[in-house]
């Protein structure tokens, strides 16, 4: 392995104690949830419950097709915004045609959001 | 070095540990969650090779939105798990046959194909040397020029996902009343509210 692939992984270092200190509290609470708190269940604590009603019917429903499409429009500007990083980090070295290809793009999706803004898939109603 | 390995190992290991639990999980809801943990360890092995703008839009795009859609699929199926499953063995031969002929495909590719010696030298070391620039930016330097073809077909193609979405999906109940800020401060005294003088003992008719 190179040296630089060595030093850019070692820039990971911080977020591997901060996922391990992440896993150590999250585990703790639950073990300690586990061995130290009074436990004495029965059927009807241990059973589901709806507020006080007895549980209407199954937890997965169907839900309104509205919410698959904010998170649809979501990934796609999500997408469109991922694809600036590279272009922002490399603008200097690409000059005009880098500059403009990437206008073309935006104004492609652009003519997307227009679309989507006068139909009114951005309003809740 | 032996901590590289050891990460190795480990990602690879969860990796495919959970991609074997979304297909054998009972509850798609669960599937869904491996799936979850897959694509965060695929991204752990981007990172490691050196590939870190992949390893970060792995987990942006696939962890944060793709795997959100899938959840939304899943509920928005409402299906029955028990008779999901009974239909299990009547599609087994099918299944079978079309695995053993992709595996046939692979096992002919993997053995037919000579493999240099040299590939490990070559597939294991970023191009451009990662010392010399950084990894997103030796994306941006080919993607928006040499590879502009594609890229605006990408854009093309997310126009079309967004226009399909819409059209497909969005249908606005009649009668609902909503805010026309403009409208709603250009109201006058004159246009909405009428003053009438009621004498004493008449009432009023309209």
């Amino acid at each position: 392995m190179s040296q630089s692939l060595t030093q850019l992984l070692l820039t990971y270092l911080p977020l591997i104690v901060f996922i391990g200190v992440a896993a150590v509290i999250g585990l703790a609470l639950l073990v300690v949830a586990f061995v130290v708190a009074y436990r004495q269940p029965d059927p009807e604590k241990l059973s589901a419950y709806e507020c006080g009603f007895n549980a209407f019917d199954d937890a997965r429903m169907k839900f309104d097709i509205r919410y698959y499409l904010v998170a649809i429009l979501f990934i796609i500007f999500d997408l469109e915004v991922s694809f600036l990083f590279p272009w922002a980090t490399a603008l200097g070295r690409l000059g005009q045609f880098g500059f403009w290809s990437m206008m073309v793009f935006l104004a492609v999706l652009t003519v997307g959001f227009i679309y989507e803004w006068k139909k009114g898939a951005l309003e809740w109603d | 070095m032996i901590i590289h390995a050891i990460f190795f190992w480990l990602f690879a290991t969860v990796c495919v540990g959970s991609a074997v639990m979304v297909i054998a999980s009972r509850n798609p809801v669960h599937s869904v969650l491996f799936l979850i943990l897959a694509f965060i360890n695929a991204a752990g092995l981007f990172v490691l090779i050196g590939a870190e703008f992949l390893a970060w839009i792995l987990v942006i795009v696939y962890v944060g939105a793709v795997a959100v859609l899938f959840l939304f699929v899943v509920m928005m199926l409402d299906v029955d798990f028990a008779q999901l499953r009974q239909g299990f063995l009547n599609y087994l031969p099918v299944g079978v046959i079309i695995g053993g002929i992709l595996l046939a495909e692979l096992l002919t590719v993997l053995f037919g194909w000579a493999i240099s010696p040299e590939i490990g030298k070559v597939i294991t070391a970023p191009i451009p040397p990662s010392s010399e620039i950084s990894n997103t930016q030796a994306l941006g330097l080919v993607l928006y020029t040499r590879y502009i073809y594609f890229f605006q077909a990408a854009g093309v193609i997310l126009l079309v996902a967004m226009i399909g979405a819409i059209v497909l999906t969005l249908h606005h109940k009649p009668n609902v009343k909503r805010q026309n800020i403009s409208e709603q401060i250009a109201r006058t005294k004159s246009s909405a509210i009428e003053i009438v003088q009621v004498k004493s003992g008449q009432g009023l008719s309209s």
